[in-house]
């Protein structure tokens, strides 16, 4: 007999599903990672087969390595990446917690204002930011994609920490108001923690659209000292010639980053110190 | 130390007012219990003499001290909250120590007061634990310690027992009291739940729709209702009221309280079908439909059988009724 909550053949169905949804998912990242390892030839003859002793080559690796100034490149990356993902989450947050907390004239309007960003693309403005950045002398800088990402990035951080600012009891952060504790501590030590695993779907929704851009670093910063990775991966492709094994090498480099900042966010995820707080 | 005053406090928030004008005289050492309804304003109340609202207008007094304008922690209250509000990352100990810390007490003297506060609560196996590690009545002790370990000339209690269950509310109800005789310290604590305010307080304040019904000891409130809306919060099962022209009086309504009725098979003044009994062992609560007084409850003590669709007349003890006016006003 079948349990109340489970039956096999539905568990089947549903893991059937799931995989079948995992493997379409994950193909195109399989099949760049295996061909990454292949040689020239190989990746055009046999594109799905994983990589043989016979067609085993890490000549994509080593032009990578070899032209250009990779390293620069995936610096570039990260310094952007994670310094918007900083400003971002840090004046998300605090924007957040003003809206959430404190009752002033035209809280509902600043809050629609400030979410307004999700719906209207920020590169509609890019004729006006390039504009700004050139005035400003910003062009050809790290600084000029720093700005325009946390710009990018506050609104749906905004958005989402403060319906989850709002979930924080009140009773704990008054707790801390007659323990003598200033806003800013409340903030600091009391909030943050609590709102840490939607910080972390936060940061996961904000880091991978900055790491992945190619359009602003191409506008403001294609200067060679501020490539960026996803930048730095277009010399390889030609008008008439593309060197294949460069640009999945290149590709595969550029999962790896990203990769590791994921699994320490979502370990944030699970995590959670919440309970016992509050009932 | 630790007389509290309210002047003619209001609180509006936007178009609707909380608070219609409170006046209040608290004496040192008093414990003084807000008890209502919900919404009738008891913790904005509460939350305005700690400072986590500012009254709209009006004055707060604390020790004769203008407080309207002084933040919470300069106010020399604690406080402890309905959902204990513990700081969920730090330990037993450090949760104690905070507020003292931040007001720059010497380490020895937070020691001491920690280590006192811990023994009176029986708290010292829990210091190193965090509070998610520790069971809801042990919490709230943790909370009750925090405000311990301040020592405040006013304790404010916002519903403490509310998220304990029964057992464990019996029990915390008992420690309260307890602190409160050994402290020898001010105390306003606010619930919704009338066996609370009759067991604890030396003084009940009863609040309705922002505004106070009546002031008064337990058992003055009992005897001598100011009004209808006190005699029937307090008091439960709730007083019959019931409509003064259909018993030929001359008042608006007629009040008797369910224990002050006896009941008789034979003969007694009104008559009636019983509709409903509840046994609660050490009482019975009777319902009655009389044809007079309509639908009244009836508390006998003691364990009385009465089938539901028999006659009954009911009888109340005439130095015990109630006479309320059209305002709802006692009549004496």
């Amino acid at each position: 007999m079948s349990k109340a909550t489970s039956s096999l053949p539905r568990t089947i169905g549903a893991h059937a599903i799931l995989l079948t949804y995992t493997v379409i998912a994950l193909f195109p990242v399989f099949v760049v990672v295996i061909n990454s390892f292949k040689s020239r030839q190989a990746i055009f003859q046999q594109p799905l087969m994983p990589p043989m002793p016979k067609t085993f080559d890490l000549v994509g690796y080593t032009t990578v390595f070899g032209q250009g100034d990779f390293f620069l490149y995936f610096q570039n990356s990260l310094i952007v990446t994670v310094v918007s993902l900083f400003f971002v989450l840090l004046f998300g947050a605090m924007a957040a917690f003003a809206l959430s907390e404190y009752r002033f004239r035209g809280n509902t309007l600043m809050g629609l204002y400030l979410a307004l960003g999700i719906m209207i693309p920020i590169r509609l403005g890019t004729v006006a930011i390039l504009q700004l950045m050139v005035a400003s002398g910003l062009v050809n800088t790290l600084t000029a994609l720093i700005l325009v990402y946390t710009a990018q990035g506050l609104p749906l951080a905004i958005f989402i920490l403060s319906e989850f600012m709002k979930g924080v009891s009140d009773d704990l952060k008054n707790a801390g108001r007659i323990d003598g504790l200033s806003e800013y501590t409340i903030f600091f030590r009391l909030v943050l923690p609590l709102v840490r695993p939607a910080m972390a779907t936060v940061a996961v929704f904000t880091m991978i659209p900055i790491w992945n851009d190619l359009w602003f670093p191409l506008i403001l910063a294609p200067s060679e000292a501020t490539k960026t990775v996803t930048l730095g991966a277009q010399i390889f492709l030609g008008q008439f010639v593309t060197n294949w094994n460069a640009i999945l090498a290149a590709l595969s480099l550029a999962i790896l980053p990203v990769l590791i900042l994921y699994l320490i966010f979502s370990r944030q995820l699970i995590r959670g110190i919440t309970s016992g707080a509050v009932k | 130390m630790g007389s509290l005053k309210i002047e003619n406090v209001k609180k509006s928030f936007g178009p609707v007012d909380v608070l219609k004008g409170i006046d209040l005289d608290v004496k040192d050492g008093e414990f003084v219990v807000f008890v209502g309804p919900s919404g009738c304003g008891k913790s904005t109340l509460l939350r305005v003499i700690a400072g986590l609202e500012d009254a709209t207008s009006g004055r707060v007094l604390i020790d004769s001290q203008e407080v309207t304008a002084t933040p919470p922690a300069k106010r020399g209250i604690a406080m402890v909250f309905q959902t204990y509000a513990l700081y969920p990352h730090l330990t037993v100990r450090d949760n104690m120590a905070l507020g003292l810390k931040q007001a720059g007490e010497a380490a020895a003297e937070v020691d001491k007061r920690i280590t006192a506060a811990s023994t009176m609560l029986s708290l010292e196996p829990y210091l190193k634990r965090r509070p998610a590690e520790l069971s809801g009545g042990q919490r709230q002790r943790v909370a009750i310690g925090r405000a311990v370990v301040r020592e405040p000339k006013l304790f404010l209690f916002d519903e403490p027992l509310s998220n304990l269950d029964a057992a464990l509310r019996v029990n915390t109800r008992l420690e309260i009291a307890q602190l409160h005789r050994r402290l020898k310290a001010t105390m306003i604590y606010v619930t919704h739940d009338q066996v609370e305010a009759m067991t604890l307080a030396d003084k009940i304040v009863v609040l309705n729709a922002g505004r106070i019904e009546q002031i008064g000891a337990p058992m003055e409130l009992y005897h001598a209702p100011a009004n209808e809306f006190v005699a029937g919060f307090i008091g439960s099962p709730k007083m019959n009221f019931i409509d003064g022209a259909r018993l030929g009086e001359s008042v608006k309504t007629v009040g008797v309280r369910p224990e002050h009725l006896t009941v008789d098979p034979k003969a007694g003044t009104w008559k009636g079908t019983v509709v409903h009994t509840e046994h609660l062992g050490a009482d019975t609560n009777v319902y009655l439909d009389c044809e007079k007084a309509g639908l009244i409850t009836v508390r006998i003590f003691g364990v009385y059988d009465a089938e539901p669709g028999s006659t009954l007349y009911a009888t109340p003890d005439a130095s015990k009724t109630y006479r309320f006016d059209a305002d709802g006003k006692t009549v004496k």
